[in-house]
């Protein structure tokens, strides 16, 4: 990691974006995002084990995903996640219709597709950190499984739980 | 003091994240040639730089939300918003202003320094917070240091250079958590260095 870190710093260069941030290189952009789901996972397992102290521990992943559904995204993001589908196998799909972190990120809608695909990729990074959050509650809850998110209209963002032996 | 609905996180995730965020820093930053001695310089540094980029930004939230507080006629009156209304808005906490020093109020144009601290009774950055244990945390970490940023960041944006730092923490086992900070100058419209 160290590496990449050090390799990245050449990458950067003197690029900039629009709002004058150093384009990162692929190298930094991974380290970065790597840490962020890190962080986010120390963060989900500490919320996780701080309040759920009086209440019983989940019998299944479904309680646990009913948790991070209800009292985590309401502790961390202060609203409720908006739906939970699932196909009873393992794997759960959650969504967030208007999603804090990114409810307000617009598009430059006069810049065609290409501004929206540049809006979508700036969103993503801000979901690793919720994934790593997600994931850390879950694993403080018992439950082991990845997360992946997806943002695929502003500000909705959908959130894939796979848990360990997921079928599909 | 101010009346419009104020958005709350729960302190426990501010303390979480925040704790997390140093915790990665010091895993981040070592000390050249080693791979796991962290350098507490550069922890302390880049917390404050985080805290400047914040401060920029956070001083056009608080204006927003402290419309009725007005304009600060002196240095003394701008410690005790900070402290009053800036900590209170943010960290829900009241720092007590103390060790005064500089010409009285509104006669701060006659040099000297001028400068106070902000005595923090509580710190929610640092709720159930231990210094790692290898003998040079305890002397080197500035655990809360973002918030010396912050105030930097944010007192530029509004016409002071300041210098803001730690000088006591309970974290070190210290009495108190302490920031002292310094007025370097009131700045003029000018128009930024590197600006062409």
């Amino acid at each position: 990691e160290k590496r990449k870190e050090g390799g990245g710093k050449a990458e950067t260069g003197s690029v900039m974006t629009s709002i004058g941030f150093p384009v990162m290189g692929e190298g930094v952009r991974e380290g970065v995002l790597a840490r962020l789901d890190g962080m986010g996972y120390r963060v989900g397992q500490g919320l996780a084990e701080r309040f759920t102290l009086n209440t019983p521990r989940p019998t299944n992943p479904l309680e646990a995903i009913k948790f991070i559904c209800k009292d985590l995204w309401l502790l961390v993001f202060r609203k409720q996640i908006d739906n939970l589908k699932t196909n009873h196998r393992g794997i759960f799909v959650l969504t967030d219709t208007r999603f804090q972190p990114i409810s307000r990120m617009s598009i430059d809608r006069r810049a065609g597709p290409k501004a929206a695909e540049e809006a979508m990729a700036r969103a993503v990074t801000y979901l690793y950190f919720p994934c790593g959050v997600i994931r850390g509650a879950l694993m403080g809850l018992g439950v082991e499984a990845t997360v992946e998110a997806s943002a695929s209209e502003l500000p909705i963002a959908t959130f894939q739980i796979k848990t360990k032996g997921a079928k599909p | 003091i101010w009346k419009t609905r104020v958005d709350k996180i729960s302190a426990e995730v501010l303390t979480l994240t925040y704790g997390t965020l140093v915790a990665q820093l010091c895993r981040d930053l070592t000390l050249p040639n080693t791979a796991s001695q962290t350098d507490y310089l550069a922890v302390n540094a880049e917390l404050d730089r985080m805290g400047y980029a914040i401060g920029l930004r956070l001083i056009e939230d608080f204006l927003a939300k402290s419309q009725n507080t007005g304009h600060c006629s002196n240095f003394r009156e701008v410690a005790e918003v900070i402290s009053k209304v800036g900590f209170k808005m943010f960290l829900n906490v009241v720092p007590e202003v103390r060790g005064w020093q500089g010409p009285p109020a509104g006669e701060e144009g006659a040099g000297g320094p001028v400068a106070f601290s902000l005595v923090l009774e509580e710190n929610p950055l640092a709720e159930f917070v231990e210094l790692p244990d290898d003998g040079r945390a305890q002397d080197e970490l500035w655990y809360s240091n973002v918030l010396c940023g912050v105030l930097r960041g944010a007192l530029e944006m509004v016409q002071m250079q300041v210098e803001a730092r730690f000088t006591s923490d309970v974290l070190r086992g210290h009495e108190s958590t302490e920031m002292r900070v310094t007025l370097v100058r009131y700045l003029q419209d000018e128009l930024p260095a590197d600006d062409d």
